[in-house]
């Protein structure tokens, strides 16, 4: 496929939220995400269950439940807007230039047709070719993802193949068109460590290879710092940190990302056997309007004007590096410190 | 030794399994000739790949599968002859999934009780002060007593699991990935409280994993199963700093430390998980070794004993391997 001859930039998405209408009132599962993905670039997505990563990918992908509703200020696709554009456009799109990979290989793939079937779909669905070049295709992607005797295997089934094997039939189809942009969610939390690794392996060459912008959600702090670019650290909501894999790991402002950071033994790092952080509390419900800081509940740091007044995104001292906290943002956190001193 | 609490002596299990139509019944063998201790006070974890055994033989442990073959004692007692209640006794469970796990039609108290009920306690008019003096100690709060496990967090839950797996004071807990179901900072919660519960009540742990960061973290003695076999056993120290197996080093490759600088690991496993029903002659982890020698193809490695543990390869038998220890 020709290269696109666009700018770098292959998604941008600018204020999204997710409206869910449920018994006690409004759901509020993402608020005020913004993101974005240059070709090439590696976009890990992180965050406990609950804290909106996977509905934000749902909500790009224009995969919401129907009684969902979204806002969003801009949300382009290599530089064409995607947002509203009707569902028939929309699934042109989709598989097209965009892609997914879900979690549990088994329940995506159908268990009544052959992975040829399957793959030649996905390509037959957005261009005109025959069945003997989808079928070239599928084989081509198939050992590319690193399927021996990819040609045999057009006609078995799901059930015939691997927990590792389906993953890879997965991403074999997420490819079949060249998308811009893939978005993985969880792709290897169903399998075991040394699948896992090298499906990550395979999915960081293919991206290089293929020049694809990459969204990863993932719950797993070791994935997120061996394959990410660039990290969005997310919690109840929102997103409450993005920077460099660097900053977010080895610098990391915001309390919520140094509190997850302290609860994962490190081998190496962690003694054996010494108390691990723990991030007291619970998650807030985010059910109806909710009033200052989303972590305020659970903050170590907490001042009275964490809760007074919502907290934006802006930017740290670092370039690129953004945080939601009042302690790292300008003046406030001068006022703050000052506060601090004084009570 | 007096000390050992839990051991398994040559233990196999196996599985007969539908060849398909008019097929016959095909052998699989789940675990496949086990020696295993457990020692007063240890944590010994069992790791491997989903599919190895692990848990086939975690229940057997606990008295819920005969082995096929080979023999299983507790305290010294052969576990066939015991009856299950006195089993329940020493031994207890806490499973992976705390969504699973816990009945959703029973209240959080008649769920941490039932132990009680099943023994046949005496005095069921201590049962409340019993549950309330466990509730306190896994750190639930007192008023989801009356709660349904439905309206508590993950966490919550595993902690409901792990208090009913406490209330008759067992001596051995069996977690069956204890933390593999929750989030990260609840995990944490979780790990620091059996720790804690493991120093108050001097409480033995088999722990299963697939998390080798839980396992290096918590665990004093590590075993690695393999397609039923277990093929490296050791104190964690020595395994986590100089495993011995090329399969233990590759899982200990494949662990993802978050450490940004670090790239993705190559493993060099190569093909997936060999298919249990037909599994390789020989070593059986050839097909994936890198460092495999023609001989391993065709002879089974012996149990090579190495300080407090023991080795299943061909690379450490001084009479064939010598040449390859160098290397």
């Amino acid at each position: 496929m020709p290269e696109k001859p666009d700018s770098k930039r292959v998604l941008e998405v600018r204020r999204l939220n997710v409206e869910i209408p449920v018994p006690g009132g409004m759901l509020r599962p993402v608020q005020d995400v913004s993101l974005h993905v240059d070709r090439g670039e590696t976009l890990c997505v992180v965050g406990e269950s609950g804290c909106g990563k996977s509905l934000t990918s749902l909500a790009i992908m224009d995969l919401l439940p129907s009684k969902a509703n979204r806002t969003c200020d801009e949300m382009q696709l290599s530089g064409d807007n995607v947002f509203h554009i009707g569902e028939r456009a929309m699934s042109d799109i989709r598989g097209d230039r965009m892609s997914m990979i879900f979690q549990e290989p088994m329940t995506s793939l159908n268990p009544a047709y052959t992975i040829g079937n399957q793959l030649a779909e996905a390509l037959q669905r957005h261009r005109k070719v025959s069945s003997d070049e989808a079928r070239e295709r599928a084989i081509y992607l198939l050992e590319k993802v690193g399927i021996t005797a990819a040609a045999s295997r057009l006609g078995q089934y799901p059930h015939q193949l691997s927990g590792g094997l389906r993953q890879r039939v997965m991403i074999a189809m997420a490819l079949m068109c060249g998308p811009d942009l893939i978005i993985a969610d969880e792709p290897t939390t169903a399998l075991d460590v040394t699948i896992q690794a090298q499906i990550l392996h395979l999915l960081a060459d293919l991206q290089r290879e293929f020049r694809m912008g990459m969204i990863l959600i993932t719950h797993d702090l070791g994935v997120v710092a061996r394959i990410a670019d660039r990290v969005a650290v997310m919690y109840a909501g929102q997103v409450v940190e993005t920077g460099t894999a660097d900053q977010i790991f080895n610098a990391p402002q915001h309390p919520y990302t140094r509190g997850l950071l302290d609860c994962i033994p490190i081998p190496g790092k962690t003694k054996r056997g010494a108390r691990l952080g723990a991030i007291p509390g619970i998650v807030p419900s985010l059910v109806g309007h909710m009033q200052g800081c989303h972590f305020a509940s659970r903050c170590p740091q907490l001042h009275e004007a964490c809760k007074m007044k919502n907290i934006d995104l802006l930017p740290t001292a670092q370039s690129g590096h953004v945080c939601r906290c009042l302690l790292t943002q300008g003046s406030d956190a001068a006022a703050r410190k000052a506060e601090g001193a004084v009570s | 030794m007096s000390d050992i609490v839990l051991e398994a002596r040559d233990v196999t299990r196996t599985f007969m399994i539908s060849g398909g139509f008019m097929k016959p019944k095909r052998p699989l063998h789940a675990v496949n000739g086990i020696d295993l201790r457990i020692r007063q006070g240890e944590v010994l974890a069992l790791v491997g790949e989903s599919g190895c055994g692990k848990t086939t033989l975690a229940k057997m442990l606990l008295g819920l599968l005969p082995p096929t073959n080979g023999s299983l004692e507790l305290d010294g007692n052969p576990i066939e002859t015991m009856d299950r209640l006195r089993i329940a006794q020493t031994v207890q469970p806490i499973f992976q999934d705390p969504y699973s796990s816990l009945n959703p039609r029973k209240s959080i108290g008649s769920i941490i009780t039932l132990p009680l009920k099943v023994q046949g306690d005496k005095d069921p008019g201590t049962w409340r002060k019993r549950a309330d003096e466990i509730m306190e100690l896994v750190g639930l709060p007192r008023r989801v007593y009356n709660n349904y496990p439905s309206q508590l967090s993950g966490g919550q839950r595993q902690r409901v699991a792990i208090a009913r797996a406490l209330i008759n004071r067992p001596r051995i807990v069996i977690c069956d990935e204890p933390t593999s179901a929750l989030d990260v900072s609840v995990q944490s919660q979780i790990l620091n409280l059996l720790q804690d519960l493991r120093e108050e009540l001097g409480l033995t742990y088999l722990v299963i994993s697939h998390n080798l960061a839980v396992v290096e973290h918590m665990a004093t003695r590590v075993a690695v199963m393999y397609l039923g076999r277990i093929v490296e056993e050791e104190d964690a120290d020595t395994l986590f700093d100089t495993p011995k197996h090329p399969y233990s080093k590759a899982l200990l490759e494949s662990v993802l430390t978050p450490d940004p600088s670090l790239g993705v690991p190559d493993t060099h496993l190569g093909a997936a998980y060999p298919n249990p029903l037909d599994m390789p002659s020989g070593c059986r982890f050839h097909p994936r070794c890198i460092k495999a020698m023609t001989h391993c193809s065709t002879i089974a490695p012996r149990k090579i004993p190495f300080g407090d543990g023991h080795v299943e390869c061909h690379l450490y038998d001084e009479n064939e391997g010598k040449g390859m220890l160098a290397s």
